[in-house]
């Protein structure tokens, strides 16, 4: 607690001496000290904050013209698409934050797995971070029913059937999460709720805890050297800069080159051909037809390939639910010397680049018609992105590592 | 501050029980809020039975009508359908159809309906609740050796044209039979049996 002041001057010294302006700015901003390495990869964290307030701003606007009612919703969206004025800008922009919102975080998690970020002391960023993954998978499926098409309609049917595969309580639970015996209007009105209000305040606790655990030990860098560990004789990392102005700046930059890329999409392909809007869902939902070729959007598509490579109701659920638990583990899998791929031997490079590959197949197969050659593909791929995980232990040991310098790799520029 | 004179054991133990007494309140009043997500009386209420008029049904023919918000189907099987049926069994998960719960008892038979020719099932797929979707035609895109049945588009769930699930496939029991009796030769109540149970 601070000392009252009494010297204090001007509205910040009054404040000050209330609450810790100051203080919070310092620690977290001008102070905060960030390695002076830091690359391209490290855009994406400052990029998903601002897809954050994007969703939630448009939301917002979304909500003023929305209607939460089976028999209202669906024409309340196009009706914000052709009679509200600007209503289509904010629509697509959310639906585009969606997207976005999915690729920055793949980016940034990919940077993680680059650098050994969830390395200790960073577990628990790692840990908050997977909550936040977890809970924006939520907040985008149950904002997918919303708009009330076909494909809102019929992904929520399958997801929600999902829960009834448990044993003994299965049926029970997922009755009581659509709270009918179908997807209904019920259905629809709870997850708005769950959507606007109670996903929204969960997640922005997340992020804080996220930043707070960060700011606790200091960010990781593309060297994986601890910064902490050379300071000079103020007790200041000598490769620490501090992040106002000099990341703040930087981010600047990556904001724009991002709203470059946003608003293209905004404006020329707010569709995507399909990727970030189904087709599908321009149809009103029809609770007795099925669209032909149901698939959840594409951030979803590697789970639900995982899903389906499995021939069994439950243990499919099983799979695709291990797919995410096994990433909460990471930290604990992971038994290599050194943190950041610069200094891994080939083993660790080769089995990222093929947990690359197999993520990226997952979420094309998840995408496709089931033949039985994608199956086959799907169970391969399948097996791929779990043995990343299960063997680590053993190949992160094996992995011949090069030696890691004491102080980051840095050239002037 | 003076500790003296403080019993220690007895505030820890006024400590606990308070915050056992709280703890339970607090599981007691999220009784309302989880049972409020239940299915209300109305959504219980709209699993009203629902009639069909079958006469207008030629051989091969299916019908979708709507109960409790589920598409039920109505399907008027042809003369080869029914032979077919028998072959199908050995590649089927329950050809028998032991499990109690997908159907009702008078309609536990190859056909799985009351009268031969006409199937009566809920068009919902057991694996994941999509609809699934009608192949009649022999052959096809389904392989050389389909005989006729349903296509869940979804995860590739496949049925007999009895609503018997395939074996190899993600679906893990037969459609559902709703209950259901004929009123008349072409009239059927689906959603009640003769004996009025639902």
């Amino acid at each position: 607690m601070g000392e009252f002041n009494p010297n204090a001057k001007g509205l910040l010294g009054w404040i000050d001496n209330r609450f810790p302006l100051s203080k919070m700015w310092n620690e977290h901003l001008a102070q905060y000290y960030a390695p002076k390495n830091f690359n391209f990869w490290y855009f994406f964290g400052s990029l998903a904050l601002l897809v954050l307030v994007n969703q939630i701003l448009t939301g917002i606007w979304l909500t003023m013209h929305y209607k939460t009612d089976g028999a209202l919703a669906f024409a309340s969206v196009e009706y914000i698409m052709r009679d509200v004025d600007w209503g289509w800008l904010i629509r697509y922009m959310h639906s585009t934050g969606a997207s976005a919102f999915f690729v920055v975080v793949y980016l940034h998690m990919f940077r993680g797995l680059m650098y050994g970020s969830y390395r200790q002391p960073r577990e628990l960023i790692w840990i908050f971070g997977m909550i936040i993954y977890v809970a924006l998978m939520a907040e985008a499926f149950m904002g997918y029913l919303l708009p009330w098409g076909q494909m809102s309609y019929w992904g929520a049917q399958v997801i929600i059937s999902l829960f009834g595969a448990i044993p003994y309580v299965g049926d029970a639970l997922s009755e009581w999460i659509r709270g009918d015996f179908v997807v209904s209007d019920a259905t629809l009105n709870r997850f708005f709720a769950f959507h606007v209000i109670a996903v929204p305040i969960v997640l922005l606790g997340l992020v804080v805890a996220h930043i707070i655990a960060l700011h606790e030990v200091g960010s990781n860098n593309p060297d994986g050297v601890e910064i902490k560990k050379n300071k000079d004789e103020n007790g200041i990392p000598v490769d620490g800069i501090p992040f106002h102005p000099y990341y703040s700046v930087k981010d600047i930059v990556g904001v724009g080159v991002f709203l470059f890329f946003f608003a293209l999409i905004i404006f020329y392909a707010p569709e995507m051909g399909g990727w970030f809007l189904e087709k599908d869902n321009f149809v009103p939902a029809d609770p007795l037809t099925t669209p032909p070729n149901i698939v959840p959007l594409w951030y979803f598509t590697p789970f639900y390939a995982i899903l389906r490579a499995v021939p069994d109701k439950f243990l499919g659920v099983v799979a695709m639910g291990a797919a995410i638990v096994v990433l909460f583990l990471l930290p604990w899998l992971d038994r290599s010397p050194v943190k950041s791929i610069r200094y891994r031997g080939w083993i660790y490079k080769i089995a990222l680049a093929i947990f690359v590959v197999s993520f990226i197949a997952l979420g094309y197969i998840g995408t496709q018609h089931p033949t039985p050659t994608l199956t086959m593909l799907g169970r391969t791929f399948s097996a791929l992105y779990f043995a990343f995980f299960l063997l680590m232990p053993w190949y992160t040991k094996l992995d011949k590592t090069k030696p890691v310098p004491d102080r980051v790799t840095f050239k002037k520029h | 501050m003076a500790n003296e004179g403080v019993d220690l054991k007895r505030r820890r133990f006024l400590t606990a029980a308070t915050t056992v007494v709280g703890g339970v309140g607090a599981v007691y009043l999220a009784v309302p809020f989880v049972a409020s997500m239940q299915p209300s009386a109305r959504a219980k209420a709209a699993g009203a039975p629902v009639e069909a008029d079958i006469s207008k049904l030629e051989p091969g023919q299916m019908m979708t009508v709507e109960w409790r918000g589920v598409p039920v189907w109505i399907v008027r099987r042809t003369e080869q359908n029914l032979n077919d049926l028998p072959a199908m069994n050995s590649q089927l998960r329950d050809p028998d159809s032991e499990n109690p719960d997908q159907q009702p008892d008078y309609c536990k038979n190859i056909n799985r309906s009351i009268k031969a020719e006409y199937l009566i099932a809920v068009g919902i797929c057991t694996h994941l609740g999509c609809s699934p979707s009608y192949h009649p035609e022999m052959g096809g895109e389904l392989g050389a050796d389909w005989k006729g049945g349903f296509f869940c588009p979804c995860h590739g769930s496949r049925f007999d044209l009895s609503g018997r699930v395939f074996q190899g496939v993600p679906a893990p029991t037969n459609l559902r039979v709703p209950p259901h009796h004929y009123l008349t030769e072409s009239r059927v109540l689906v959603g009640l049996d003769e004996k009025g149970a639902a």
